[in-house]
């Protein structure tokens, strides 16, 4: 590679650097800018004199003597109860973690291990349930939610979000395990195991890079849901998407569209330090399917 | 493995996906051909010593009792998917006699509220998928030339319209395209036009969903292709290269090759993603001038009385779109696994 960079012409070079630079202040711009208003009044937010009042703040240094204020935040957390939106996710997001690759490891263990044919259907149909919109899914799940009392509670949507979670869990997992050489499990077999003791004793110290990559993704689709998490929890249950979205019916009106800005830069900081620790992870996970396929 | 071993395995994450996958797709059929029980009137006679008046009124304990006794509502069978909110044959054949033109019909079309969500759902899904992937390629081809150092960074900041929350995502670019935004101020000094609303018009906000679309699908692209980068053949290139085949050509003939079963396998993950558009339509606060299929069943569920009958028969037209699209990838796995 180092030969054909040191022949690359030097227009061409400026040209990818400006593309570039365009891409990362699209994918970056848009986030520190919401960063930085966070901690403005609304007037300076939404400028009516001009957008840079939304960078020097006057109004905010009118109203709280500095260009930077917590109003937003205090008022999402504390006035709005924020706090009680973020440990309902924090509760949704590790059951459906923790419950989703339980299944999924069991069964994509079983998947990768199984010679017949209705293993490759099985995954076939699983690639069939993953395209499904889950808001079809929710108009399927209300009426017979009500009648059996189960609406509104957080383990509905937990197993919900497992079962929609499933197919992508079960794809990658059993990607993951083909991977896994059948020579462990099946010398523990002809030792003497039972396929649940070479899966317990051989495949479970083996598998842990495999799980964290697919706990990462089963996490963003907990993390990240608003459909199922709005139409199946009630008001006290609610995550935090969910409760971002009542904050743009309620409060938009009323000029406190600040608490949404402050809860959004909230919900997404947890997210940048995901990316930043799991980076490899992640992007192992989304080409693993790709790549080999 | 054995069959019995082999479904102790799989049992609970087959039993999850019966229940709460494959059994609601039954139920969306069922609630789809019932609509609610017409409540029960009555007519009853009031005599005053003036004389006597007739009116109606609505029998509680017997609309009760119908209720109870079936749940489910009264059978309708089709009714529903042809009524106006759906297919709306009716209406679609008196549009087509009423209408001269192709564009007189068209506009006909998109008062009727189902094929107007199928129309910017089919548009959403056909301009974003070509754009992100196209995108994320020259993304990938451009740190793929950076110097390893700078690769790491690039990477962990193109990741991020990705990984953030798609409803928090658009509520950020729609911030920023506010008139008062950002953005919203900046096109409106170039159109010169003060009093210019990205949010006002229909063809805006279409626009302003498909770049958002766009911005938020791309890193995946980029991702992929990315690592597909990886695993050209350093030789081949070579070889290539000795032959006189310029910049142009390895990519034409070399790397696009190599990378086409990738592009395939995207183009499927994002034809079925980009289907299911809802999230930046709430965020967007769009509904008024763009609805997709799921915003369209979202906004039955949502309201105050809940449209159950009706959003499960969009999301039984849903599934069969879903199905349609499917089903090239389902006939070619037959075709090529199928056969024992």
């Amino acid at each position: 590679m180092t030969g054909r960079a040191r022949r690359r012409p030097a227009t061409l070079n400026l040209l990818i650097g400006i593309c570039l630079v365009t891409w990362l202040l699209l994918a970056i711009f848009p986030f520190v800018w919401t960063l930085w208003g966070s901690f403005k009044v609304e007037g300076d937010f939404f400028s009516k004199a001009g957008w840079q009042n939304a960078l020097s703040g006057p109004l905010t240094q009118l109203e709280y003597g500095s260009s930077f204020t917590g109003a937003g935040y205090h008022g999402a957390w504390v006035k709005e109860e924020f706090w009680r939106a973020v440990l309902n996710s924090l509760a949704v997001v590790v059951c459906v973690v923790v419950v989703s690759l339980t299944f999924g490891t069991l069964g994509g263990y079983a998947l990768s291990r199984s010679t017949y044919r209705y293993a490759f259907w099985l995954l076939i149909v699983a690639l069939v349930f993953r395209a499904m919109p889950p808001i079809t899914l929710v108009s399927g799940y209300l009426l017979p939610f009500y009648r059996l009392n189960l609406w509104g509670h957080p383990p509905t949507a937990i197993i919900v979000l497992v079962a929609i979670n499933q197919p992508f869990t079960l794809w990658m997992l059993t990607a993951f395990f083909k991977n896994i050489p059948k020579d462990l499990d099946e010398s523990a077999r002809v030792d003497g195991c039972t396929q649940f003791q070479a899966f317990r004793h051989v495949i479970i110290p083996v598998m842990w890079p495999g799980v964290t990559t697919t706990g990462l993704f089963s996490f963003l689709l907990a993390y990240n849901d608003f459909v199922v998490t709005a139409m199946l929890l009630s008001k006290q249950n609610q995550t935090m998407i969910p409760k971002i979205a009542s904050f743009l019916g309620t409060t938009q009106t009323e000029g406190n569209v600040m608490f949404a800005v402050a809860s959004v830069v909230s919900v997404t900081a947890p997210l940048f330090l995901l990316v930043m620790f799991f980076q490899r992870q992640i992007v192992s996970g989304l080409t693993a399917g790709a790549v080999k396929g | 493995m054995r069959h019995a071993v082999f479904l102790r395995f799989f049992l609970p994450t087959a039993l999850a996906m019966l229940t709460f996958i494959a059994l609601p797709i039954v139920s969306v059929l069922v609630q789809s051909v019932y609509a609610p029980h017409e409540r029960v009137v009555v007519e009853v006679e009031n005599c005053t010593p003036f004389g006597c008046t007739k009116s109606t009124v609505i029998d509680q304990d017997a609309t009760r009792k119908l209720q109870k006794e079936r749940p489910l509502g009264r059978f309708v069978g089709g009714d529903i998917y042809v009524d106006r909110s759906h297919l709306a044959f009716a209406e679609l054949a008196r549009a087509w006699e009423g209408a001269a033109t192709w564009h007189e019909f068209g506009r006909r079309l998109m008062t009727l509220p189902f094929y107007k969500a199928l129309v910017f759902t089919l548009t959403y899904m056909l301009f974003v998928t070509p754009l992100s992937i196209m995108l994320g390629f020259f993304v990938a081809l451009a740190v793929n030339a950076l110097p390893r150092l700078l690769r790491g960074p690039t990477i962990f900041f193109s990741l991020l319209p990705m990984i953030v929350t798609p409803l928090v995502g658009a509520l950020i670019l729609f911030w920023m395209v506010d008139s008062r935004g950002i953005i919203g101020s900046a096109v409106q000094w170039l159109a010169g036009d003060d009093n210019l609303s990205l949010k006002a018009s229909t063809s805006l906000t279409w626009i302003m969903l498909i770049v958002y679309g766009t911005w938020s699908t791309a890193p995946f692209a980029f991702v992929v292709y990315y690592a597909g980068l990886q695993t050209v053949p350093q030789d081949t290139l070579e070889s290539a290269m000795l032959d006189g085949a310029t910049r142009w050509h390895r990519i034409r003939y070399i790397v696009l090759p190599h990378l086409l079963p990738l592009t395939t396998f995207m183009f499927l993950i994002k034809i079925m993603d980009n289907f299911r558009v809802f999230e930046p339509i709430v965020s967007f606060n769009a509904s008024a001038h763009a609805q997709s299929l799921s915003y369209f069943i979202y906004s039955d569920l949502a309201g105050e009385t809940r449209l159950l009958s009706s959003a499960a028969a969009t999301s039984v037209l849903t599934v069969a779109g879903v199905l349609v699209l499917l089903s090239p990838v389902l006939v070619r796995t037959w075709r090529q696994f199928g056969k024992a």
